[in-house]
Protein backbone atom coordinates (compact mmCIF):
# COMPACT_ATOMS: atom_id res chain seq x y z
CA UNK A 1 0.00 0.00 0.00
CA UNK A 2 1.06 3.59 -0.58
CA UNK A 3 3.06 5.34 2.12
CA UNK A 4 1.12 7.15 4.86
CA UNK A 5 2.40 10.46 6.23
CA UNK A 6 1.69 10.94 9.91
CA UNK A 7 1.89 14.05 12.01
CA UNK A 8 3.52 12.59 15.11
CA UNK A 9 5.84 9.70 16.01
CA UNK A 10 3.17 8.57 18.50
CA UNK A 11 0.63 7.96 15.73
CA UNK A 12 3.30 6.14 13.73
CA UNK A 13 3.90 3.51 16.44
CA UNK A 14 0.42 3.44 18.02
CA UNK A 15 -0.35 -0.15 16.92
CA UNK A 16 2.90 -1.90 17.95
CA UNK A 17 1.72 -4.97 19.87
CA UNK A 18 3.22 -6.61 22.95
CA UNK A 19 5.60 -9.39 21.94
CA UNK A 20 6.52 -7.79 18.62
CA UNK A 21 9.89 -8.15 16.94
CA UNK A 22 11.06 -4.61 16.25
CA UNK A 23 13.94 -3.91 13.88
CA UNK A 24 15.60 -0.66 14.95
CA UNK A 25 18.00 1.06 12.58
CA UNK A 26 21.23 2.74 13.50
CA UNK A 27 24.83 1.90 14.22
CA UNK A 28 25.33 3.32 17.66
CA UNK A 29 23.49 6.63 17.47
CA UNK A 30 24.15 7.21 13.73
CA UNK A 31 20.83 6.56 12.00
CA UNK A 32 18.99 5.65 15.19
CA UNK A 33 15.33 6.80 15.02
CA UNK A 34 15.29 8.44 18.44
CA UNK A 35 11.84 10.11 18.11
CA UNK A 36 10.21 6.80 17.14
CA UNK A 37 11.89 4.97 20.02
CA UNK A 38 10.77 7.66 22.46
CA UNK A 39 7.24 7.29 21.07
CA UNK A 40 7.44 3.51 21.48
CA UNK A 41 8.44 4.04 25.13
CA UNK A 42 5.36 6.27 25.64
CA UNK A 43 3.18 3.80 23.74
CA UNK A 44 4.02 1.13 26.29
CA UNK A 45 4.40 -2.09 24.24
CA UNK A 46 6.40 -4.68 26.15
CA UNK A 47 7.88 -8.19 25.86
CA UNK A 48 9.62 -6.94 22.72
CA UNK A 49 12.39 -8.58 20.73
CA UNK A 50 14.70 -5.85 19.45
CA UNK A 51 17.03 -6.24 16.49
CA UNK A 52 19.81 -3.65 16.27
CA UNK A 53 23.54 -3.78 15.73
CA UNK A 54 24.11 -2.79 19.35
CA UNK A 55 22.19 -2.96 22.60
CA UNK A 56 21.89 0.72 23.41
CA UNK A 57 24.29 3.55 24.12
CA UNK A 58 24.17 5.88 27.10
CA UNK A 59 20.70 6.50 28.51
CA UNK A 60 18.76 7.60 25.42
CA UNK A 61 17.06 5.86 22.49
CA UNK A 62 17.32 2.07 22.60
CA UNK A 63 19.03 2.18 26.00
CA UNK A 64 16.03 4.05 27.42
CA UNK A 65 13.65 1.40 26.02
CA UNK A 66 15.75 -1.31 27.67
CA UNK A 67 15.86 0.61 30.95
CA UNK A 68 12.03 0.65 31.01
CA UNK A 69 11.99 -3.14 31.04
CA UNK A 70 10.11 -3.41 27.75
CA UNK A 71 12.56 -5.71 26.03
CA UNK A 72 12.63 -9.48 26.50
CA UNK A 73 15.36 -10.22 23.99
CA UNK A 74 18.01 -8.40 22.01
CA UNK A 75 19.34 -9.78 18.71
CA UNK A 76 22.54 -7.90 17.90
CA UNK A 77 26.21 -8.23 16.97
CA UNK A 78 27.93 -5.95 19.46
CA UNK A 79 26.22 -5.31 22.80
CA UNK A 80 29.33 -4.53 24.84
CA UNK A 81 30.47 -0.92 24.52
CA UNK A 82 31.97 1.69 26.80
CA UNK A 83 28.52 3.24 27.23
CA UNK A 84 26.28 0.13 27.22
CA UNK A 85 25.75 0.14 30.99
CA UNK A 86 21.96 -0.31 30.74
CA UNK A 87 22.26 -3.54 28.73
CA UNK A 88 25.29 -4.75 30.70
CA UNK A 89 23.37 -4.51 33.97
CA UNK A 90 20.25 -6.27 32.59
CA UNK A 91 22.37 -9.03 31.05
CA UNK A 92 24.42 -9.64 34.19
CA UNK A 93 21.20 -9.86 36.24
CA UNK A 94 19.76 -12.37 33.76
CA UNK A 95 16.94 -9.91 33.02
CA UNK A 96 17.35 -9.95 29.24
CA UNK A 97 18.04 -12.56 26.56
CA UNK A 98 20.82 -12.07 24.02
CA UNK A 99 21.12 -13.68 20.59
CA UNK A 100 24.56 -12.73 19.34
CA UNK A 101 24.82 -12.69 15.53
CA UNK A 102 27.87 -11.79 13.42
CA UNK A 103 27.24 -8.33 11.96
CA UNK A 104 27.18 -9.45 8.34
CA UNK A 105 24.80 -12.30 9.16
CA UNK A 106 22.52 -9.87 10.95
CA UNK A 107 22.32 -7.77 7.78
CA UNK A 108 22.08 -10.73 5.40
CA UNK A 109 19.41 -12.51 7.44
CA UNK A 110 17.24 -9.39 7.17
CA UNK A 111 18.11 -9.02 3.49
CA UNK A 112 16.98 -12.64 2.97
CA UNK A 113 13.73 -11.97 4.83
CA UNK A 114 13.07 -8.92 2.68
CA UNK A 115 13.93 -10.73 -0.54
CA UNK A 116 11.82 -13.81 0.11
CA UNK A 117 14.79 -16.16 0.53
CA UNK A 118 14.01 -19.24 2.65
CA UNK A 119 17.51 -19.62 4.11
CA UNK A 120 21.08 -19.30 2.87
CA UNK A 121 24.47 -20.98 3.28
CA UNK A 122 27.06 -18.56 4.65
CA UNK A 123 30.77 -19.06 5.33
CA UNK A 124 30.82 -16.72 8.35
CA UNK A 125 31.32 -18.37 11.71
CA UNK A 126 32.24 -21.87 10.51
CA UNK A 127 34.04 -23.67 13.33
CA UNK A 128 33.10 -21.05 15.93
CA UNK A 129 30.69 -21.16 18.89
CA UNK A 130 28.19 -19.03 16.95
CA UNK A 131 27.69 -21.83 14.42
CA UNK A 132 27.29 -24.61 16.99
CA UNK A 133 24.28 -26.81 16.35
CA UNK A 134 23.63 -25.29 12.94
CA UNK A 135 23.41 -27.28 9.74
CA UNK A 136 26.52 -27.07 7.55
CA UNK A 137 27.19 -28.04 3.97
CA UNK A 138 30.31 -28.30 1.84
CA UNK A 139 29.90 -26.53 -1.49
CA UNK A 140 32.77 -26.51 -3.98
CA UNK A 141 35.23 -27.45 -1.25
CA UNK A 142 34.20 -24.77 1.23
CA UNK A 143 32.09 -25.24 4.37
CA UNK A 144 29.01 -23.06 4.89
CA UNK A 145 26.51 -22.64 7.73
CA UNK A 146 22.77 -22.55 7.12
CA UNK A 147 21.30 -19.24 8.28
CA UNK A 148 17.62 -18.35 8.42
CA UNK A 149 15.89 -15.07 7.59
CA UNK A 150 15.27 -12.53 10.32
CA UNK A 151 11.91 -10.83 9.94
CA UNK A 152 10.39 -7.98 11.92
CA UNK A 153 6.79 -7.17 12.76
CA UNK A 154 7.84 -3.54 12.71
CA UNK A 155 10.94 -1.67 11.52
CA UNK A 156 11.78 1.75 12.92
CA UNK A 157 14.43 3.48 10.82
CA UNK A 158 15.98 6.90 10.49
CA UNK A 159 16.54 8.59 7.13
CA UNK A 160 17.58 12.04 6.00
CA UNK A 161 14.78 12.85 3.58
CA UNK A 162 11.52 11.47 2.21
CA UNK A 163 9.53 12.73 -0.72
CA UNK A 164 5.72 12.76 -0.66
CA UNK A 165 5.73 9.46 -2.53
CA UNK A 166 7.62 7.81 0.35
CA UNK A 167 11.03 7.37 -1.28
CA UNK A 168 13.98 7.73 1.10
CA UNK A 169 17.57 8.91 1.02
CA UNK A 170 19.98 8.68 3.92
CA UNK A 171 22.98 10.67 5.09
CA UNK A 172 26.55 9.31 5.10
CA UNK A 173 27.16 6.31 7.39
CA UNK A 174 23.78 6.86 9.10
CA UNK A 175 22.43 4.77 6.19
CA UNK A 176 23.81 1.56 7.75
CA UNK A 177 20.93 -0.88 8.45
CA UNK A 178 18.07 1.36 7.27
CA UNK A 179 17.70 0.15 3.67
CA UNK A 180 17.93 -3.51 4.70
CA UNK A 181 15.50 -3.24 7.62
CA UNK A 182 13.07 -1.35 5.37
CA UNK A 183 12.65 -4.53 3.31
CA UNK A 184 12.34 -6.95 6.22
CA UNK A 185 9.35 -5.95 8.37
CA UNK A 186 5.58 -6.13 7.99
CA UNK A 187 5.25 -2.45 8.90
CA UNK A 188 8.08 -0.03 8.16
CA UNK A 189 8.16 3.38 9.82
CA UNK A 190 10.71 5.98 8.78
CA UNK A 191 11.63 9.04 10.81
CA UNK A 192 13.02 11.72 8.49
CA UNK A 193 14.59 15.13 9.02
CA UNK A 194 13.24 16.57 5.78
CA UNK A 195 10.07 16.03 3.78
CA UNK A 196 10.00 17.24 0.17
CA UNK A 197 7.44 17.24 -2.61
CA UNK A 198 7.32 14.53 -5.23
CA UNK A 199 10.15 15.31 -7.63
CA UNK A 200 12.32 16.60 -4.78
CA UNK A 201 14.44 13.44 -4.86
CA UNK A 202 16.14 12.45 -8.11
CA UNK A 203 14.75 8.99 -8.99
CA UNK A 204 18.34 7.88 -9.76
CA UNK A 205 19.34 8.77 -6.19
CA UNK A 206 16.53 7.00 -4.31
CA UNK A 207 18.04 4.50 -1.85
CA UNK A 208 14.86 3.01 -0.39
CA UNK A 209 11.95 3.03 -2.88
CA UNK A 210 8.54 3.86 -1.45
CA UNK A 211 7.20 0.30 -1.88
CA UNK A 212 9.17 -0.62 1.25
CA UNK A 213 7.97 2.32 3.35
CA UNK A 214 4.59 2.19 5.11
CA UNK A 215 4.72 5.30 7.28
CA UNK A 216 6.79 8.46 7.33
CA UNK A 217 6.98 10.98 10.11
CA UNK A 218 8.96 14.22 10.17
CA UNK A 219 10.90 14.44 13.43
CA UNK B 1 61.45 -5.09 20.05
CA UNK B 2 59.01 -2.98 18.00
CA UNK B 3 56.59 -0.40 19.33
CA UNK B 4 52.93 -0.61 18.31
CA UNK B 5 53.55 2.27 15.93
CA UNK B 6 56.45 0.38 14.32
CA UNK B 7 54.27 -2.72 13.95
CA UNK B 8 51.60 -0.55 12.30
CA UNK B 9 54.24 0.86 9.93
CA UNK B 10 55.35 -2.66 9.01
CA UNK B 11 51.78 -3.70 8.25
CA UNK B 12 51.26 -0.58 6.11
CA UNK B 13 54.44 -1.30 4.15
CA UNK B 14 53.12 -4.76 3.22
CA UNK B 15 49.74 -3.56 1.95
CA UNK B 16 49.89 -3.61 -1.88
CA UNK B 17 49.29 -0.20 -3.50
CA UNK B 18 45.72 0.24 -4.69
CA UNK B 19 44.27 -2.21 -2.18
CA UNK B 20 40.83 -1.98 -0.60
CA UNK B 21 41.53 -2.38 3.11
CA UNK B 22 39.54 -2.69 6.33
CA UNK B 23 41.29 -1.77 9.57
CA UNK B 24 39.82 -3.33 12.71
CA UNK B 25 38.95 -1.43 15.87
CA UNK B 26 41.84 -0.57 18.21
CA UNK B 27 45.50 -0.86 17.29
CA UNK B 28 44.89 -1.68 13.60
CA UNK B 29 43.51 1.84 13.09
CA UNK B 30 47.11 3.08 13.60
CA UNK B 31 48.02 1.50 10.25
CA UNK B 32 46.18 4.39 8.55
CA UNK B 33 48.79 6.83 9.87
CA UNK B 34 51.41 5.04 7.74
CA UNK B 35 49.48 4.79 4.47
CA UNK B 36 50.44 7.49 1.98
CA UNK B 37 48.08 9.11 -0.52
CA UNK B 38 50.40 7.83 -3.29
CA UNK B 39 49.70 4.22 -2.22
CA UNK B 40 46.15 4.62 -3.52
CA UNK B 41 44.88 2.43 -0.68
CA UNK B 42 41.14 2.86 -0.09
CA UNK B 43 39.83 2.26 3.44
CA UNK B 44 36.57 0.39 3.98
CA UNK B 45 34.60 0.76 7.18
CA UNK B 46 32.00 -1.95 7.71
CA UNK B 47 29.28 0.40 8.87
CA UNK B 48 29.04 1.43 5.23
CA UNK B 49 31.76 3.50 3.56
CA UNK B 50 34.68 3.30 1.16
CA UNK B 51 37.17 6.16 1.05
CA UNK B 52 37.23 6.84 4.77
CA UNK B 53 39.53 9.68 5.78
CA UNK B 54 41.22 10.53 9.08
CA UNK B 55 39.43 11.15 12.37
CA UNK B 56 37.40 14.39 12.49
CA UNK B 57 39.01 17.37 14.20
CA UNK B 58 37.56 18.07 17.66
CA UNK B 59 34.67 20.50 17.26
CA UNK B 60 34.11 19.41 13.65
CA UNK B 61 32.56 15.99 14.29
CA UNK B 62 29.65 14.91 12.10
CA UNK B 63 27.90 12.10 13.97
CA UNK B 64 26.32 10.82 10.74
CA UNK B 65 29.89 10.04 9.62
CA UNK B 66 31.49 7.52 11.92
CA UNK B 67 33.76 4.50 11.68
CA UNK B 68 33.21 0.97 12.99
CA UNK B 69 34.41 2.13 16.40
CA UNK B 70 31.73 4.87 16.30
CA UNK B 71 34.35 7.62 16.21
CA UNK B 72 33.69 10.64 14.02
CA UNK B 73 35.73 10.39 10.82
CA UNK B 74 35.96 12.23 7.50
CA UNK B 75 35.39 11.38 3.85
CA UNK B 76 37.98 11.55 1.09
CA UNK B 77 37.28 12.52 -2.54
CA UNK B 78 35.83 9.46 -4.30
CA UNK B 79 34.18 8.14 -1.15
CA UNK B 80 31.02 6.01 -1.38
CA UNK B 81 28.31 5.10 1.13
CA UNK B 82 26.31 1.88 1.12
CA UNK B 83 24.09 -0.17 3.40
CA UNK B 84 25.17 -2.98 5.68
CA UNK B 85 24.25 -5.91 3.44
CA UNK B 86 26.37 -4.43 0.63
CA UNK B 87 29.17 -3.65 3.06
CA UNK B 88 29.41 -7.25 4.20
CA UNK B 89 28.98 -8.56 0.65
CA UNK B 90 32.22 -6.69 -0.06
CA UNK B 91 33.90 -8.90 2.55
CA UNK B 92 32.21 -12.27 2.02
CA UNK B 93 32.20 -11.85 -1.73
CA UNK B 94 35.99 -11.62 -1.80
CA UNK B 95 36.19 -7.98 -2.92
CA UNK B 96 38.20 -6.70 0.02
CA UNK B 97 41.95 -7.16 -0.49
CA UNK B 98 43.24 -6.92 3.08
CA UNK B 99 41.89 -6.63 6.59
CA UNK B 100 44.01 -5.93 9.65
CA UNK B 101 42.75 -7.26 12.98
CA UNK B 102 43.91 -7.56 16.56
CA UNK B 103 43.88 -10.95 18.29
CA UNK B 104 43.94 -12.80 21.60
CA UNK B 105 45.45 -15.85 19.89
CA UNK B 106 46.50 -16.98 16.42
CA UNK B 107 47.30 -20.61 15.63
CA UNK B 108 50.20 -21.69 13.45
CA UNK B 109 47.69 -22.73 10.77
CA UNK B 110 46.00 -19.33 10.81
CA UNK B 111 43.01 -19.90 13.10
CA UNK B 112 41.99 -16.64 14.77
CA UNK B 113 40.56 -15.97 18.24
CA UNK B 114 39.80 -12.30 18.79
CA UNK B 115 36.22 -11.81 19.94
CA UNK B 116 35.69 -13.48 23.29
CA UNK B 117 37.88 -14.55 26.18
CA UNK B 118 35.24 -17.05 27.28
CA UNK B 119 35.34 -15.54 30.80
CA UNK B 120 32.03 -16.29 32.58
CA UNK B 121 31.26 -12.65 33.43
CA UNK B 122 32.25 -11.31 29.99
CA UNK B 123 29.49 -9.96 27.76
CA UNK B 124 30.16 -11.48 24.34
CA UNK B 125 30.37 -9.10 21.38
CA UNK B 126 31.45 -10.17 17.90
CA UNK B 127 30.62 -7.29 15.54
CA UNK B 128 32.04 -7.85 12.07
CA UNK B 129 35.10 -9.83 13.15
CA UNK B 130 33.88 -13.22 11.90
CA UNK B 131 32.73 -11.83 8.55
CA UNK B 132 36.02 -9.98 8.04
CA UNK B 133 38.12 -12.97 9.07
CA UNK B 134 36.65 -15.29 6.44
CA UNK B 135 35.93 -12.64 3.85
CA UNK B 136 39.03 -10.57 3.16
CA UNK B 137 41.49 -12.07 0.66
CA UNK B 138 44.32 -11.55 3.15
CA UNK B 139 43.98 -11.25 6.91
CA UNK B 140 46.85 -9.56 8.71
CA UNK B 141 46.93 -9.69 12.49
CA UNK B 142 48.86 -7.24 14.67
CA UNK B 143 49.36 -7.99 18.37
CA UNK B 144 51.98 -8.46 21.06
CA UNK B 145 53.51 -11.94 20.77
CA UNK B 146 53.08 -12.68 24.47
CA UNK B 147 50.15 -11.93 26.79
CA UNK B 148 50.66 -9.88 29.94
CA UNK B 149 51.04 -13.11 31.93
CA UNK B 150 53.83 -14.21 29.58
CA UNK B 151 51.86 -16.86 27.72
CA UNK B 152 52.41 -17.06 23.95
CA UNK B 153 49.63 -15.74 21.70
CA UNK B 154 50.93 -17.64 18.65
CA UNK B 155 49.92 -21.18 19.53
CA UNK B 156 49.60 -24.71 18.14
CA UNK B 157 45.81 -24.53 18.64
CA UNK B 158 43.70 -21.66 20.00
CA UNK B 159 42.15 -22.17 23.44
CA UNK B 160 39.90 -19.09 23.27
CA UNK B 161 36.64 -19.30 21.28
CA UNK B 162 37.42 -19.05 17.56
CA UNK B 163 36.59 -16.17 15.24
CA UNK B 164 37.52 -18.04 12.06
CA UNK B 165 39.34 -21.14 10.86
CA UNK B 166 42.55 -20.96 8.79
CA UNK B 167 41.99 -17.34 7.88
CA UNK B 168 45.08 -15.41 9.05
CA UNK B 169 47.88 -15.09 6.51
CA UNK B 170 50.39 -12.86 8.32
CA UNK B 171 51.12 -12.07 11.92
CA UNK B 172 52.92 -8.85 12.92
CA UNK B 173 54.15 -8.65 16.52
CA UNK B 174 56.55 -6.67 18.69
CA UNK B 175 59.16 -9.43 18.48
CA UNK B 176 58.69 -10.95 15.03
CA UNK B 177 56.70 -11.18 11.83
CA UNK B 178 55.36 -14.58 10.74
CA UNK B 179 53.57 -16.18 7.85
CA UNK B 180 50.95 -18.64 9.04
CA UNK B 181 48.92 -21.13 7.07
CA UNK B 182 48.45 -24.77 6.10
CA UNK B 183 52.20 -25.44 6.37
CA UNK B 184 52.47 -23.92 9.84
CA UNK B 185 54.22 -20.79 11.08
CA UNK B 186 57.21 -19.44 9.19
CA UNK B 187 59.39 -16.82 10.83
CA UNK B 188 60.06 -13.88 8.48
CA UNK B 189 61.91 -11.37 10.69
CA UNK B 190 62.75 -10.94 14.36
CA UNK B 191 63.31 -7.83 16.45
CA UNK B 192 65.73 -7.94 19.38
CA UNK B 193 65.52 -11.67 19.83
CA UNK B 194 67.05 -14.57 17.88
CA UNK B 195 65.04 -17.25 16.17
CA UNK B 196 66.12 -20.12 18.41
CA UNK B 197 65.25 -18.23 21.59
CA UNK B 198 61.89 -17.22 20.13
CA UNK B 199 61.04 -20.80 19.14
CA UNK B 200 61.86 -21.94 22.66
CA UNK B 201 59.79 -19.24 24.34
CA UNK B 202 56.87 -20.05 22.05
CA UNK B 203 57.30 -23.78 22.38
CA UNK B 204 56.91 -24.07 18.62
CA UNK B 205 58.97 -25.28 15.70
CA UNK B 206 59.34 -22.33 13.38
Amino acid sequence: MRTAFLDTPDEAVADVADGSTVLIGGFGLAGMPIALIDALIRQGAGDLTIVNNNAGNGDTGLAALLAKGRVRKVICSFPRQHDSWVFDDLYRRGAIELELVPQGNLAERMRAAGAGIGAFFCPTGVGTPLAEGKETREIDGRTYVLEYPLRGDVALIGALRADRAGNLVYRKTARNFGPVMATAAATVVAEVRELVDVGGIDPEAVVTPSIFVDRVVLA
Amino acid sequence: MRTTDQIAAAVAADIPPGSFVNLGIGQPTMVADHLTTESGVVLHTENGMLGMGPAAEPGHEDWDLTNAGKQAVTELPGAAYFHHADSFAMMRGGHLDVCVLGAFQVSVTGDLANWHTGAPDAIPAVGGAMDLAIGAKQVFVMMTLFAKDGSPKLVEACTYPLTGLACVTRLYTDLATFEVGPDGARLLTTYGVDAAELAERLGLEL
